[in-house]
């Protein structure tokens, strides 16, 4: 029995828990668990794997579908002239219409939105899969990432795999009606496997990928997880 | 001279000055201090970093209406804001994971399951304990380290750690582990098992501290260093020892 090394050991805790108030370890520390819990959440995804649907009674009235903007912007004005950028690693890149981007199927979903903060309603969306868009617009298969941008300057990017997930919408109705102001009209994603501010609100601009900039969407930049995987 | 009971290894040395014989025994394994200590930084950063990501939607009920159910003051909470208090919460969630993944595979491996799990036939030594504790009725005679309703928390807070894990990944993948959480209630109702793992862990903390500040600082530095001198439990057995 060394007394110096139980006189060590006794130390311990404190050193641990000291670390932690030294901003370069706790900041690398916390860098490293987004990390690796992006990860994890990658790791859970399955291509296949279906979000749970429900049926139209377990609907959450769409008066109680919360909005969550993060400005107060109004589309109105912009509707008239509204069109879809598509830039990037895309064969026929350009501006969409709405009509155009309807003339894809239509697919209508009961879903659960889950929101960051903890709550959770269920919500009927419809629009066209996102992965039928990318292939209207000849995106490369070789391409990693999707960037989009919104009218409100809110702005995120994803992970290719979870633009191709059969329940991953460009939306443009919600509960049988085209989307209102405070729903992103006229264009919304709605990804019922990523948390809900993954769901970018009145996008104008797709751009596919291979790298990510440094701006890497509106909450992301600012430490919620990039990946927000559910 | 080494020798083991109830799984300890106990040592008998001699003091120099006087020839007091006394015992050492060997009561945690560095795996068991480090687990240990691991899990309560885990415990107290992912409770207050909890309280941070509570006060996102401080509810347990619907978006709309909101009704508030209970609101944190912020010197309880970790993290800023909710971005950063779920990176607190996240990174150490892992952490908490992985030492009571492996604090529970050696009590299993180790056998030192049966110092710390309360067996069903143990069940009857746990109220002459709490006669002894809250009603200051003599202390039944203890032939182990640990007493049973000892046994009965630290039972029932490893019970809180699988809740809260278990709890803690599908509210982290609530749509790839859709069916589960259907099967519990759906996601509200994983957020208040969840919340009342939290409030389980933080039942069993002041009793904890109470018993450790009580039993004075041999038991505190036996968490640290591992030994522990002239255990009660060991002092009517041991003449003879050695």
């Amino acid at each position: 029995m060394n007394m110096t090394r139980r006189e060590l050991l006794k130390l311990t805790p404190i050193l641990a828990v000291g670390a932690l108030t030294l901003p370069a370890f706790r900041e690398g520390l916390l860098k490293t668990g987004l990390n690796w819990t992006d990860r994890a959440a990658g790791a859970f995804f399955s291509p296949e794997r279906l979000a749970q649907t429900f049926s139209k009674h377990e609907l959450t009235p769409i008066e109680q579908f919360p909005i969550n903007s993060y400005s107060d912007y109004n589309p109105e004005n912009d509707l008239a002239s509204w069109t879809l950028i598509v830039e990037g690693m895309v064969a026929k890149p350009g501006q969409y219409t709405l009509d155009q981007i309807q003339t894809l199927p239509k697919q209508t979903q009961n879903v659960k939105h889950i929101c960051i903060e903890g709550w959770d309603v269920i919500g009927n969306f419809g629009g066209a899969r996102l992965s039928d868009f990318l292939q209207m617009v000849g995106a490369d298969p070789a391409a990693r990432f999707v960037e989009v941008s919104c009218l409100d300057d809110y702005y995120s990017s994803y992970d290719i795999a979870s633009c191709l997930h059969p329940q991953t919408l460009l939306g443009w109705e919600m509960y049988g009606q085209p989307l209102t102001a405070e729903h992103g009209a006229p264009l919304r994603l709605h990804m019922p496997v990523k948390l809900g501010y993954k769901s970018a609100k009145y996008i104008y601009s797709i751009r596919v990928s291979n790298v990510l900039g440094k701006e890497k969407g509106f909450w992301e930049d600012q430490g919620y997880s990039w990946y927000g995987g559910i | 001279m080494a020798t083991t009971k109830s799984g300890l290894t106990i040592h008998t040395i001699e003091l120099d000055q006087n020839g007091v014989r006394q015992t050492l025994a060997q009561e945690h394994s560095w795996l068991v201090r480090f687990t240990h200590w691991l899990n309560a930084i885990s415990l107290a950063v992912m409770t207050m970093s909890g309280l941070q990501i509570y006060s996102a939607f401080p509810s347990f009920g619907v978006k709309i209406p909101q009704e508030d159910f209970l609101h944190f003051p912020e010197w309880m909470r970790l993290g800023d804001w909710l971005g950063g208090a779920l990176q607190w919460h996240l990174t150490f969630a892992w952490m908490f994971t992985l030492t009571g993944v492996t604090y529970v595979l050696y009590l299993i491996v180790s056998g030192k399951w049966r110092i710390v799990i309360l067996r069903p036939e143990e069940f009857r030594g746990v109220w002459p304990m709490v006669r002894h504790y809250f009603l200051f009725k003599p202390k039944p005679p203890q032939l182990e380290p640990y007493n049973p309703l000892q046994k009965l928390a630290y039972t029932a807070t490893i019970g809180f750690g699988v809740v809260a894990v278990i709890t803690g990944m599908l509210l982290f993948q609530p749509a790839q582990f859709a069916w589960q959480v259907k099967l519990l209630g759906g996601f509200g109702m994983i957020r208040i098992y969840h919340f009342a793992a939290m409030i389980g862990f933080l039942s069993f903390v002041p009793g904890h501290l109470l018993m450790v500040a009580l039993h004075g600082w041999s038991n505190f530095y036996s968490m640290l260093t591992g030994w522990k001198r002239d255990p009660d439990y060991l002092t009517i057995h041991s003449s003879g020892r050695g």
